[in-house]
């Protein structure tokens, strides 16, 4: 009786010993030699897997990195400056310096800037919509206010605002990951750099017909009329297919555009309240 | 027993209230809309420019690629300008604005009413001459005509089939131009049986219009190869393959079209304007709009130029501003709904459509039970519940593996629908994303 016992104990410890020196070779053989700055890269990635990077998930761009060997056209827009020195750290390689950049709304197209003509009550999603109509307003570039975006923010980075209809961008939570971006049919959120203080100047439109069928259906609209691009002194506005777009590399923030433009297309964000300046007093004078 | 489709159907109220009122001519609007773009494929390139004398009939935007059609000016006077109109969508899409001046038709044109009944143009003569008249297919799809009467090599065509089964609720203006046109239609049929080469036409007619079918019995009579059959009322028999199978018992293969199995289908409207074209020299420059609806108290069909606005139809048929919910471009099944009432008519608006507000809103939707009525009324065998799901997150590679190209999107499904799901748009949504994938795939290789 205590003979099987034994008998079994030893075969099984033989065969065990037999196969722990096999699996040993085979693991020695088939081996995979990984980096181990990949796992070192991997661990300092904010690992949300958002795709803002262009890349497949955290992984696979910190993979990428070290297949490369510098950060050279490579950015996770979440970790920003101090993530790139900490993987250049790691690489030993010196990384330049990106401008931090956030989500902006270019649409102002509230009910009460572009009143609503009909009504729609399919499914809510704008990629759908795009497909099907103009839109609620009419305008067949505006925002439909369906929130896609927000659907596909990761960071909890959006919401809708019920009043107006429109996306809201939180700034804080905003890590410039780009899904939005993707995700609006119509390519009214763009990734625009931060600025000095969070302060910056943007077109809040992006409608390309005429100014006088832009103003049919919404009063704010960009009508393509060549001010901002006369009274910009750094270059920096474009005017293409009646509609002008602020280049955010050249613009230094002098705020002329967002006084002269006539349908309040241009929007400055925290900035302080204007003081009456010089000229605006003279305006005054002369219309007096 | 009547003859009809085997797979899936549904049936609908009806609703042909507009089916004993005699067509009346519309009066000539101050100005008209065209698009240039009224027929599937490429939009027609302008031949006139701003400023530009029109007479009615002449050629103001020609045929720009293979599938593509001539738009003739249906009214004369000046072109005022080349400019975007908005569609029933909203959206801006190419087209020139004409005001009207006086009636002035071109020279070509025969404007006598009797009919011509010897056929002397010969098989490409006839071809030509529906190519050049600008001719589309009057049921909605608007497929240019001649395109189909070219029977591709190695296919043969043996039976046309003239489709005047209107299943549509609510439209009647196939049903009145069987009625008021049944020997221009016959003559049509017979211009199209020689373009084909085919010496068997089948005029297929729900039994929902039985005096349309005894008036076109009578006249085929005498007629050798044409005969008219009777089909049980089904939506969507009015559907090309639907109708096929339900008239020659045939199955058009997934992907194909009906060439495949020998047969070629034509609107009743387009054996008219064939007609018209053919005999009388007439370029399709007005279309039978039936103007109809729940809570109307004069529905109308009405004889329009290309190119009137739908609200001067509204006008006409004197509908208050508070009966108007919603208005629909086509029958209520698949029909598109109107984003403003200053779109015009084309040459696919077979009806306009008016729907009471508290009627037009949609039932919320309900979580699926699971019910499988979608799948049994689908009349291509499909499963609508599993498209828009698959649809709905995004799965386009097996949404193509699940056939969604061959949905012709008639709705049934969404009709049946016991939980109110928007089954079909999100099909729409799928199919369109699927086609595109498609595309670029044949385009790369």
């Amino acid at each position: 009786m205590i003979s099987t016992i034994i008998i079994a104990v030893t075969a099984m410890a033989f065969i065990g010993v037999i196969a722990a020196i096999i699996l040993y070779y085979v693991a020695q053989k088939f081996k995979v030699i990984e980096d181990p700055k990949i796992d070192e890269i991997a661990e300092q990635l904010p690992g949300a897997n958002c795709g803002g990077c262009g890349f497949a998930g955290c992984r696979n761009f910190a993979e990428t990195i070290v297949k490369s060997g510098s950060m050279e056209g490579l950015n996770c827009p979440v970790g920003g400056n101090s993530l790139r020195n900490i993987i250049g750290g790691i690489m030993g390689v010196q990384v330049t310096e990106t401008t931090p950049q956030v989500a902006v709304v270019r649409c102002n197209g509230n009910p009460a800037n572009a009143p609503l003509k009909v009504k729609y009550d399919g499914p809510f999603t704008c990629q759908f919509v795009h497909g099907l109509f103009a839109g609620e307003n009419g305008c067949p570039y505006g925002c439909l206010g369906l929130g896609d975006c927000v659907q596909a923010c990761k960071f909890d980075a959006m919401y809708m605002d019920l009043v107006t209809g429109l996306p809201v961008v939180i700034e804080e939570k905003c890590v410039a990951c780009g899904a939005c971006v993707k995700a609006c049919p119509r390519m009214i959120i763009e990734m625009r750099n931060k600025g000095p203080k969070g302060k910056r100047i943007f077109v809040s439109c992006v409608n390309r017909e005429k100014g006088v069928i832009a103003r049919k259906n919404c009063s704010v609209a960009c009508i393509g009329c060549n001010k901002c691009v006369k009274i910009c002194p750094h270059d920096a506005i474009i005017l293409e297919n009646n509609l002008a777009y602020i280049d955010y590399d050249k613009c230094k923030l002098c705020r002329k555009c967002v006084a002269e433009c006539p349908t309040d297309a241009i929007h400055e964000v925290a900035f302080p309240v204007r003081k009456p300046t010089a000229v605006s007093n003279e305006q005054l004078a002369m219309s007096n | 027993m009547l003859k009809t489709f085997k797979m899936g159907g549904v049936h609908p109220p009806e609703m042909k209230i507009a089916g004993n009122r005699e067509i009346k001519v519309m009066p000539i609007p101050g100005k008209v809309f065209i698009p240039l773009n009224q027929h599937l494929g490429v939009p027609a390139m302008p031949v006139v420019k701003k400023g530009d004398e029109v007479k009615t009939g002449q050629l103001i935007a020609r045929s720009a690629a293979f599938i593509s059609a001539n738009i003739h000016a249906p009214v004369s006077g000046k072109i005022v300008s080349l400019e975007d109109i908005t569609d029933h969508s909203g959206y801006r899409k190419p087209g020139m604005v004409i005001e009207v001046a006086g009636d002035v038709w071109d020279e070509s044109i025969d404007r006598d009413t009797g009919l011509k009944d010897t056929i002397v143009l010969s098989q490409e003569e006839i071809i030509q001459k529906i190519a050049e008249m600008g001719i589309v297919g009057l049921g909605g799809a608007t497929f240019p005509t001649h395109i189909k009467m070219m029977v591709p090599k190695g296919k043969k065509a043996d039976v046309l089939i003239i489709n005047g089964v209107e299943c549509e609720p609510y439209l009647t203006s196939d049903h009145r131009l069987m009625l008021e046109k049944g020997e221009e239609i016959i003559v049509g049929t017979r211009i199209l049986m020689k373009a084909l080469g085919v010496n068997r036409a089948i005029i297929g007619i729900e039994n929902n219009k039985p005096d349309a079918i005894v008036h076109l019995t009578t006249l085929v009579k005498n007629l050798d190869g044409i005969e008219v059959a009777a089909l049980k009322v089904k939506y969507p028999q009015g559907g090309e393959k639907q109708l096929i199978k339900a008239l020659t018992g045939r199955e058009v293969p997934s992907g194909k079209l009906p060439i495949e199995v020998g047969c070629v289908v034509d609107n009743i409207g387009t054996a008219f304007a064939v007609y018209e074209a053919v005999q009388k020299n007439k370029p399709l420059i007005e279309r039978i709009v039936t103007v109809t609806g729940p809570e109307i108290d004069h529905p109308a069909n009405y004889l329009v130029r290309i190119g009137t606005p739908v609200s001067d139809l509204i006008k006409q048929s004197a509908i208050p501003e508070e009966k108007i919910g919603k208005l629909i471009s086509g029958g209520p099944m698949m029909g598109k709904s109107l984003n403003s009432m200053d779109v015009p008519v084309t040459k696919g608006t077979s009806g306009i459509l008016v729907i009471p507000e508290y009627q037009a809103s949609r039932v919320p939707a309900r979580v699926c039970i699971r019910c499988g009525r979608c799948i049994s009324v689908c009349p291509m065998g499909l499963e609508p519940y599993l498209l828009s799901a698959l649809a709905y997150n995004t799965n386009w590679e097996q949404l193509e593996t699940e056939k969604i190209m061959d949905c012709m999107e008639c709705g049934s499904c969404h009709y049946t629908c016991p939980s109110g799901r928007p089954l079909l748009d999100y099909i729409r949504l799928g199919k369109s994303r699927t086609g595109q994938i498609i595309r670029s795939r044949i385009n790369k290789s």
